[in-house]
């Protein structure tokens, strides 16, 4: 009896044995690759060491934005669950739901540590060290973040960083970035990300069940991004962020000989500082709701009337066609019958008898009237076309918009009416369907004042790209230089509040009509008209060309000429001071000149 | 009275003997991996130390036990059993916390669990009782026994509470009846009374564990619940046993407990951290030895002399078991996670003298298994 209890226990132990060693055979042999690859994921971390990015400079070598170290603190997310969570939320001075909701996002990865607070103080900082061991797997983070050391100026052509979106992440290129990674969302910035961002190191780290790195296993340096040096001039935006004095509007300074950007500023900007730092919703909401549009960049995306300043465009079609030549004389009183409609002068009394010089120097409308008649609206559009309206100038800055440029084709397709002289008539003083934006009209007078090359605008400080030569007489050039310089130096031109001691400045106004409100009296600003301003300098060489454009600004020759004489002052103060500073400043103007006989050759 | 008889040389059970020492100094030299240092630097902490000086004094202890006739043990047995439980009331009253749980007396700087005695006492007690009774059990004797032998005892453990050793004691409280022989009609009664009562026993028993008790039976039934939670003891031992391969990572070379993924690497989940380094050849050899441990034990059993001997000889070795099967069991993640050593292997020296106890009176069985071999 008992021999057979005894003899069935120990087949029982025999069969449980066997058991055991199936399973041992499962776990050690059938799965072995497993869980060894378990057990390294165990032991090794993977930590990206992030590439500190490339500096952006302006023309002189002036720093524009600098790498700040930016520290957060993360929690390994084994960890997660065994925080205190009361504790954790007074150290981090976080709102306990807060914490717990990132704790337990969906979508955190399990490989990934948990981002608990960024952008911490020294003093949190070294709260957060002493109480670390309270805290299983908490630990401080290094990131690189970045401080835009003008702030608000230049702030549109800069732009910032900002977080990479889930969109973003799944595109080509970023797909190895971090979730949390910092990258170009605008700009210059974002244009040339890629250039700037380098390449993250990784260090393969042996780490105990704590989270504590006990040694390196293998390291890969980061490779530090790109350099780049635009061809802005930090101090040119100085002076016009001050010029504008609040007002809302943009210049866009150009290099005639290169299309090298000197200066690309939009009003009222923001601050590029709250991007990289982690932006809030309030924030964020505040910006966008903000009436003056602070994130607009109005260079670029503003498309109004160009008023006045398209006289140039008209003049110089009607000289290379050959219907008017610089003594043709036209006598304005005031306006012209058309039908039953009458097209005012400006200057109610009329001009007298003008020729094409004070035409220009008064802005006598109705001058030009009789020249657009002459030319035709086809002939207008064909030179507007050339000298750089109606489409994207190519500028490597998102969100480019087209302008306008009417002719009869158009007019036909999309309004259904047949042109009339009517319409030439108002396109030829650039009001009506005509419309530009700020950067299309600077290149507009960078074109001409370079003698009808056309480049591409770009960012890069000794970058050009020849789009095309718009054949342009001698005369035709020269006449205008010296018509625009009377603009401003003679005492019947309309700008002369741009008259600077330090250079000889040529340029045209403009104001592009507000329709409707108009009414006697004080006029309530947001139905003032627009103002506008080409300029250049020096006359005889030109070395930079703009446009400004005032929002509501009223007159053209009151407000924005004002704001074109600071920025092409503080241009040449600028140089002066660097060719004073720099002895290479030499050889850089040897090399340049070698470039612009390059371009003039190709 | 005492003097030590030849025979007793003659006759002692050498292969058990050598079984646990070699366990131990196996369990040692693991005990010595699992709790080195990270990165080799720093103090190595002295559990191998302090383990080396309770295998020398369970080894005393053990002959001290050889040397007495296991008969002694009858006479006393109430005694024995008595002093048991008592302890077992005073750990509840002076006992020390640790790990949620009071199963500690300090007496000055040693500490010790009187459930590692207790379990021993239980056997010794309950075989005597067993012994005393000539025939098979009747119902009368059946009920007094499931109340003095079972209910009290348990109530005393599961308050403590220590799931492993109220485990231990259901399954040696089985184990002794149907050795000790029972009528097919009550071994049906108490299946049925069983059966009827799980629902109810199961509700106090689960209202009874605490909560860490309860995190790892659900851990048990789904350990992918949670990785880093509730199923993290499972999980990081079935990682430590699945990477040690065919052979191994090799001595000195697992990664899993010096680097503290393991949790309990010295004691509960020694064998994780030999299987790690060992390998599947080294577990299976480790398994074998054990193997034999307890078909010696089943083995002394038809030997013994007298039922008393049989009955000890059957509930050690089925002590022994149980444990074993519990411990291995849990690491390879197929059975929830209950704190019981291995037996002789695990660090832990109450546990350790306590086996090496029972397992002398297990040899002490052996070697007088001749009839009057004291007249």
């Amino acid at each position: 009896m008992l021999q057979k209890k005894i003899r069935i226990s120990s087949l029982i132990i025999v069969g449980i044995f066997l058991i055991l060693c199936f399973r041992l055979w499962q776990l050690q042999i059938l799965d072995d690759h497993k869980y060894k690859a378990l057990s390294e994921e165990n032991r090794l971390r993977i930590v990206k060491t992030p590439a500190p990015r490339g500096i952006i400079y302006d023309r002189n070598m002036t720093p524009l934005v600098k790498n700040i170290p930016f520290f957060s603190v993360s929690i390994i997310y084994d960890n997660r669950r065994q925080l205190d969570t009361d504790a954790l939320s007074l150290l981090l001075g976080m709102k306990k739901q807060d914490i717990e909701e990132k704790l337990h996002r969906k979508d955190n990865s399990p490989f990934v540590p948990i981002k608990l607070k960024q952008g911490l103080s020294f003093e949190e900082i070294a709260r957060i060290e002493s109480r670390r061991s309270d805290f299983l797997g908490l630990f401080v983070e290094t990131d690189v973040g970045r401080e835009y050391l003008f702030g608000k100026v230049g702030a549109h052509l800069i732009g910032y960083l900002g977080k990479v979106t889930q969109s973003q992440l799944n595109s080509n290129g970023l797909r190895n970035l971090p979730p949390d990674a910092l990258i170009g969302q605008w700009g210059v910035e974002a244009v040339f990300d890629s250039e700037l961002r380098g390449i993250p190191g990784e260090k393969i780290i042996e780490v105990d069940a704590l989270g504590r790195e006990l040694r390196m296993i293998q390291e890969r340096k980061p490779v530090i991004g790109k350099d780049i040096n635009l061809s802005i001039d930090i101090n040119i935006h100085k002076a016009v962020e001050d010029a504008f004095r609040g007002k809302a509007g943009a210049l866009v300074a150009i290099k005639p000989g290169t299309g090298e950007i000197l200066a690309l500023e939009s009003l009222p900007s923001f601050d590029p500082n709250i991007f990289p730092r982690g932006i809030t919703y309030n924030e964020w909401k505040s910006l966008m709701e903000d009436k003056k549009k602070p994130m607009l960049n109005r260079a670029l995306q503003s498309q109004y009337p160009p008023g006045s300043t398209f006289k140039v465009i008209t003049a110089v079609a009607g000289l290379e066609e050959g219907v008017i030549k610089p003594d043709t004389k036209v006598t304005c009183t005031g306006g012209i019958n058309y039908g039953k409609w009458t097209f005012g002068c400006w200057k109610k009394g009329g001009h007298g008898t003008v020729d094409l010089h004070r035409a220009i120097v008064e802005s006598c409308d109705v001058y030009f009237y009789e020249v657009g008649k002459r030319l035709g609206i086809d002939r207008i559009h064909k030179y507007a076309t050339l000298l750089g309206l109606g489409r994207e100038t190519g500028i490597d800055l998102a969100k480019e918009k087209n302008g306008l440029i009417p002719n009869t084709e158009w007019k036909k397709e999309k309004k259904g009416l047949a042109w009339y002289l009517g319409d030439t008539f108002i396109s030829s003083i650039g009001q009506g369907y005509v419309s530009a934006t700020p950067i299309q009209m600077a290149i507009v007078m960078s074109t001409i004042t370079s003698g009808g090359h056309k480049y591409k605008p770009t960012l890069i400080k000794g970058d050009s790209e020849l789009l095309e030569t718009v054949s342009l007489k001698k005369e035709t050039i020269e006449f205008m230089k010296e018509a625009l310089s009377g603009v401003v130096n003679k005492p019947n031109g309309t700008a002369q509040r741009a008259k600077s001691s330090l250079v000889v400045i040529g340029g045209k106004t403009g104001t592009s009509q507000v329709v409707g409100g108009k009414k006697k009296g004080a006029v309530a600003e947001r139905f003032m008209d627009h103002a506008w301003f080409l300029a250049f300098a020096p006359v005889d060489n030109p070395e930079i060309a703009l446009s400004v454009f005032v929002e509501h600004g009223g007159g053209g020759g009151a407000v924005a000429s004002p704001i074109a004489k600071r920025a092409i002052e503080a241009y040449f103060l600028s140089k002066r001071q660097n060719l004073a500073d720099r002895g290479d400043a030499v050889r850089g103007t040897v090399d340049t000149s070698k470039k612009e006989q390059k371009i003039i050759v190709h | 009275m005492f003097k030590i008889d030849k025979r007793l040389f003659k006759n002692f059970d050498w292969i058990t003997f050598s079984v646990i020492v070699l366990l131990s100094i196996i369990g040692i030299i693991t005990i010595y991996s699992a709790t080195r240092p990270p990165l080799g630097t720093g103090a190595h902490p002295d559990f191998y130390l302090k383990q080396i000086l309770w295998l020398l004094i369970s080894v005393a202890a053990l002959f001290v036990v050889v040397t007495f006739d296991y008969a002694w043990l009858q006479r006393f047995s109430y005694l024995l059993y008595s002093i048991g439980l008592v302890l077992l009331v005073v750990v509840l009253i002076a006992g020390k916390t640790s790990m949620g749980a009071q199963r500690w007396i300090s007496l000055g700087p040693l500490a010790f669990q009187p459930s590692e005695f207790f379990r021993v006492l239980f056997i010794v007690g309950f075989s005597s009782y067993l012994a005393g009774i000539g025939k098979n059990l009747d119902y009368k004797i059946s009920l007094r026994s499931l109340f003095i032998f079972a209910i009290i005892p348990l109530a005393l453990v599961v308050k403590q509470p220590d799931l492993g050793t109220a485990i231990l004691l259901m399954s040696l409280f089985v184990t002794l009846i149907i050795a000790k022989g029972v009528s097919r009609k009550i071994v049906a009664l108490v299946l049925i009374i069983g059966l009827i009562s799980i629902p109810f026993v199961g509700h106090i028993f689960w209202e009874g564990l605490k909560d860490y008790q309860k995190s790892r039976l659900i851990a048990f039934m789904d350990p992918e619940v949670d990785p880093a939670g509730i199923g993290y003891h499972i999980n990081q031992s079935k990682i430590s046993i699945g990477s040690g391969g065919v052979f191994g990572k090799g001595y000195l070379k697992g990664t899993q407990g010096p680097l503290r993924f393991l949790p309990e690497k010295h004691t509960d989940f020694i064998f994780s951290v030999f299987a790690e380094e060992w390998g599947f050849v080294g577990s299976i050899l480790l398994l074998g030895i054990y193997l034999i441990l307890f078909l010696r034990g089943l083995d002394t059993a038809t030997r013994a002399k007298d039922e008393f001997g049989r009955l000890l000889a059957v509930g050690i070795t089925a002590m022994f078991f149980v444990y074993f099967l519990v411990n291995i069991g849990m690491t390879l993640g197929m059975m929830p996670v209950v704190g019981v050593p291995l037996p002789f292997f695990s660090y832990g020296g109450t546990s350790l003298l306590s086996n090496f106890i029972a397992a002398g009176i297990l040899i002490s069985v052996r070697t007088r298994r001749f009839e009057l071999f004291y007249p």
